[in-house]
Order: C-alpha cells, then structure tokens, then sequence
C-alpha cells in the first residue's frame, strides 16, 4: 500500500527535516572527503602548500593505500575485531538468556545495568581500564594480596582486544536480548518432551531461530571495532596500531587529509563488505531478519 | 492562510536585520575593542593567578582553552581561526603556521617588555625579527628515569633502543618527529636530518627497538614514569621537572643523553583574525613583565627566557641544571625545525611502516 501517495503532505513533511539534516551533515561532509581521496596537496611557488589542494587530480592516495604498511594495519583490524567479536558473542549469549530467563521483577533492573555502561562516556571507561590493568593497578595489587604472579598486560594486543570486549559487550547483549525474548518457548519445550536433548534443543531449535539477533549483534560489534583507534591508542603497546590509527594519524600529525581521506574510503568499503556477507546470510536464512 | 504569509514576511525580516547585524559587527569591535581576550594554551602551562592578575591590572576578561598538542593547535587554525587571540605554539610550528596564515604580525611598539627576554631569544631563525612569536618558554627533550630502578644513570639513547637493560620498561613519544629524532641523535645524525639513508637506518633501528619498548606514548611519558609503568621514559625536561617536584620520595631524575638531544622553544603569538588584537598585545606585554613571568615560572617550574623574571625566582631553580643545562650539552641539543610538507609526509610514511612492522 502507497500510503505516501494518499498523505503526500504529511509524508513530504516528514521526510524534510531529517532528510536535510542528512544532505547537510552526511552526505555534504563525505562528499567532500570522497573529492579529497582523490586530491593531492598544491604545489605553491615551487613548495607543496599546507593548505590548498588540487581536486581530483590523482588516485596516487589509493595506490599508497595499498602499501604493505597499511595493509597490516587493515590486517590487524580485521583479526582484532573479529576476536573480540567472538568473545562478546560467547559472553553476551548466556548473558542475554539469563536475563530473559530471570524473574520479571528483576528483568527491568538487569537491562539497566546492562544499559548503564552506555551512559559513562567511551574515554572515561577506557582510562577506568588502565587504571585496574596497569602495573600497580588494582588487578596486581589484588593479585599480590593473594601471593599470586603480577601480570603486564597493559599496553599489549589482550588489553586491546580486552578493552574492544569491555566497551562493544553491551552492543551485542541487547539485539541478543531483544530476539531471544522474542522467542516462542513453547518450542523449546516441544523440543524436549520430543526427546531431543539439551545441546540438540540448543542447536536445532535455539540456536536458529536467535540467529537474527546473532547477526545484528556480530555486525554492531565489529563495525565499530574496525574502524576503532581510541582503544589500541590508550591500551596498545608498540605494536599495536590498527588501520584507525593510522588515518587519525593523517589527519592529525601527517597533516595529509587527502591520504587520510582515502583511508577512511577504503575502510568504508571493508564495512560494505561486511554488510554484504551479511545480506547473503540473512538470504540464506530464508529472509528471517532482527 | 494569511496567518502563514506573514509569519514568513517577519522570518525574511528577522533574517535580513541577523544579516545587517553580521556585517556590522566588525566595524564595531573596531571602534573600541571589548574587554575580553581568548587564549589557548597547553595544560598546566600559566600561572595561578595569571589570568586574574591581568583582568585587575587592566580590567580584560580573559578566557583560557586548552590543546593537548600542536597538531591539534594547528587542526583548529586551519578550519580557521575559531575566535583565539593568544597562541601558545612551539618554535618549529612557526614557519609552518605562518606560511598557512595563521598568525598576526606582532607590533613590537605595543610590547615594550620584549626587552626583558635575553638577547639569544630577542631573534630565532624560525621567525627572523621575531615577527609573528614571542619567546615564552624553553627546554630540552632526553630521559626521565626512577633512580631505584637503575644501575646508573641512564645517559644514552642507546638505552632506550638497543640495549636489553630497560627492556619492557620505556616509554618513548610516539610521534614521528620525536620518535625519528631520538633515532637519529643515537646512530650521530642531525635530529631533523631529510636525508633518505639516514631516516632508512633510523626507521631500522626503531623497529628493532620496539622488542624493549614498552609504549609510544603520547605526551604522558611522566606520568608513566610516576606511577611506576615504567622506568626510563624520553620526554620534555619540563614535564620531567614537574613530577620530580611532586615525587615526595625524591626517586626521579632527568638526564640529556650524551648522544645530544633536541632544544625547543615555546612562543605566544597572535592568531591571525583574532576578535582582541589590542588586548592580545597587552597580554602578551603583561606576561613579559618580569615579576608577572616570574609568578609563572613559580607555578610551572619551565625555563623562562625572561631575565627580568629569572632574576626575581630563587637559587634553586636558577642553578637548576635539569632546567638549565650547561653550554656544552646545548650544543649538542639541536632545535627542532620545519621541514616541509614532503618532507614530513616522508618521515610518516616510515613511521608508519615502523608501526606495521
């Protein structure tokens, strides 16, 4: 049904805002930088200037994007992201259960705390991090009242993938959540009296039928995950750096945001990718979407 | 219907008097200049009671933002000037921000206290006649290390990049051109060397080094140093004297590397479009004055250029040789400099295969 057709004015009414709010701060914004990819930095009086630009002059910033350099950047990113993914995942789906499984008096005060992280601001948690994993942080400190060995994991690839793990967890409870709630019960135990058991129950039945909320929750994790840099910048050591950090570093100290702007692209389109790969598993689920 | 039509009507008008009043604006600032100012500073970088001080003796409101760093500074000015006044950038972003337009010529007539700076910083190759800088404060760059923790005093950049002794306990700053300069003063070049092989064997050995280091920091080297993550860390002599100062078991010690170093100078100038040029000039007069630099100092603890102000700071800080160190060791400090766009996209296309690698 068309029902923009019968409630034009409403429709155009409501579209106009947001849309514009879209085209002026959305598409305006990377528009510019798509341009800027594809420039290069003037040449003034025989000296390459800070600031002018000639546009769309080159595609020599994504030929050098395809450096070695920047490929283990990008390398780094993917794995990175994908294990902590993997950990959220494994976390967050006995979590999402228990709390849909939980009393419902104590449901609303459980999603809350889940929520809660989202309300203290991204840097603030990831320097509250530092100061438990650092070298005389409250995990040794704690692990020295027990007589236990001191751990150095701070400034090293598990405080970041901890880090990534600690601040993306809640992105992947709630769609879990929501689908599981969602969730016929009556299944499950269908499944049982049949006689199927607890894991086939769990494999057959569970597993399938939560696999939109499995899905949402991969995506809304390793997404921000790639494109992420607070988190190797504040927990890495010398050996951490992600492709985040190499284009935050073009267009901060490098000053070369036409390189920095290509970058960024071909992050974006490694995120396409991903959305891709996503749009055929969801085909191939037989169009089941969270 | 008609009740819309003239809601426009008075929107156009509204709109056209914001306009008229946009325009107008500058015309007015120039008649007679607001009493207000607008720095941007560093962190911990001006006195207590210096912002105070300034608004008594000559009734300016003055308003102070912070930068963490002049790539920051720099990102801020290029979008253009947001409504700064006072600057604080150091000496080898000069050039760089003066060839974008970013800074106001100084008119030296209207800061008569520019005579109480000594005559080495009266003139700087980086702004020949002082035009667009003022001298505020200078250091050196070396090591930062916990006496309990080292053997001797670690004097050798050699420490921090192929020797086992530290390993896993330093900390070095993750910027390209700290991170190239350490490299090259330890293989005996210049610290802004351009020159291809010496920035190859430079990008060389700070891979190799990245086995013992334990982190690029950003300019926190100090604090990791205090709290005891690492032990030898590279960083400003200021920042160093700072926590020394505040480290009550007296651990902390600062050393310049007998491979040399880098000496920097940090300025105050003015932001080119800036809304108080007037009031930026008496700012930068007042924080000149001898016994208002030295109530700076007190608070900061950095070397002031200013001798009137270090005359009135007691004998402590003025024999201070982490502060001030001797000729010979700043002979061996080179100053920082500009090297160009290319060149400096250079040193970070190495910088970051040295962080790939």
């Amino acid at each position: 049904m068309d029902y923009w057709k019968d409630f034009r004015k409403v429709f155009f009414t409501l579209m106009t805002l947001g849309s514009f709010w879209m085209l002026l701060f959305f598409v305006v914004p990377m528009g510019f930088l798509f341009v800027l990819s594809f420039s290069s930095k003037a040449i003034v009086n025989g000296e390459t200037s800070i600031l002018d630009y000639n546009y769309f002059s080159t595609i020599a910033n994504y030929v050098d994007a395809a450096g070695s350099s920047y490929l283990v950047l990008l390398g780094r990113a993917v794995l990175w992201s994908a294990i902590a993914t993997i950990v959220c995942l494994l976390l967050a789906y006995p979590l999402a259960f228990a709390v849909c499984f939980s009393a419902p008096k104590w449901r609303p005060i459980l999603l809350l705390l889940l929520i809660l992280p989202f309300w203290i601001n991204l840097l603030i948690r990831t320097y509250a991090l530092i100061q438990v994993l650092r070298t005389n942080g409250f995990l040794n400190q704690a692990l020295g009242f027990f007589h236990l060995p001191q751990t150095d994991i701070l400034f090293g690839t598990s405080a970041v993938i901890m880090g990534l793990v600690y601040v993306y967890l809640p992105f992947m409870v709630l769609p879990l959540y929501s689908t599981i709630e969602k969730l016929d019960k009556s299944y499950l135990e269908a499944s049982l009296d049949l006689g199927a058991s607890q894991p086939r129950t769990f494999w057959s039945i569970t597993l399938p039928l939560t696999m939109p909320g499995v899905i949402t929750g991969i995506i809304l994790v390793f997404i921000p995950c790639l494109g992420s840099f607070l988190t190797s910048d504040l927990l890495g050591g010398p050996n951490n750096w992600m492709i985040g950090n190499a284009i935050q570093n073009q267009f901060g100290e490098a000053n070369n945001w036409p390189f920095g702007a290509a970058l960024s692209f071909i992050l974006m389109y490694a995120t396409f990718f991903v959305l891709f790969v996503r749009a055929m598993l969801t085909r191939r689920s037989k169009g089941v979407d969270a | 219907m008609n009740n819309i039509k003239s809601n426009r009507r008075q929107l156009l008008k509204g709109a056209g008097a914001a306009m008229v009043g946009i325009t107008l604006m500058p015309y007015k600032s120039m008649a007679a200049e607001e009493k207000k100012l607008n720095v941007y500073n560093w962190d911990t970088y001006i006195g207590e009671t210096t912002l105070a001080d300034f608004n008594a003796a000559t009734g300016i409101d003055a308003k102070m933002d912070l930068f963490g760093s002049n790539d920051e500074l720099f990102a801020k000015l290029k979008a253009g000037n947001p409504g700064y006044d006072v600057i604080v950038p150091s000496s080898n972003y000069i050039e760089r921000m003066v060839k974008a337009n970013m800074l106001m010529p100084i008119d030296h007539a209207k800061v008569p206290n520019i005579a109480n700076l000594d005559k080495q910083f009266q003139d700087a190759d980086f702004d020949p006649g002082r035009k667009y800088s003022l001298a505020y404060m200078w250091g050196t760059f070396g090591i930062g290390y916990r006496k309990s923790k080292a053997k001797a005093t670690p004097d050798s950049w050699h420490l921090l990049l192929d020797d086992p002794t530290y390993a896993g306990r330093i900390s070095i700053q993750g910027t390209a051109e700290f991170g190239f300069g350490i490299a090259l003063k330890t293989l005996g070049y210049n610290w802004n060397s351009t020159d291809a092989t010496e920035l190859g064997k430079a990008k060389d050995l700070l891979i190799a080094s990245k086995k013992n280091i334990k982190i690029f920091a950003k300019d926190n080297g100090q604090d990791l140093l205090a709290s005891g993550d690492v032990d030898v860390c590279a960083e400003y002599s200021g920042d160093i004297v700072q926590v020394m100062k505040a480290d009550t078991t007296n651990d902390l010690g600062y050393v310049i590397p007998k491979e040399g170093s880098n000496r920097w100078q940090d300025t105050v100038a003015i932001a080119a479009g800036a809304p108080h040029p007037e009031n930026a000039h008496a700012f930068l007069n007042f924080i000149l004055d001898g016994q208002n630099n030295a109530n700076i100092v007190k608070t900061i603890g950095y070397a002031t250029p200013n001798a009137a102000g270090r005359a009135l700071m007691d004998d402590e800080y003025k024999n201070n040789k982490n502060i001030f160190p001797s000729d010979e060791q700043l002979a061996m400090c080179d100053p920082g400099k500009y090297l160009g766009e290319d060149a400096t996209k250079y040193r970070d296309e190495l910088w970051t295969a040295i962080q790939a690698a």
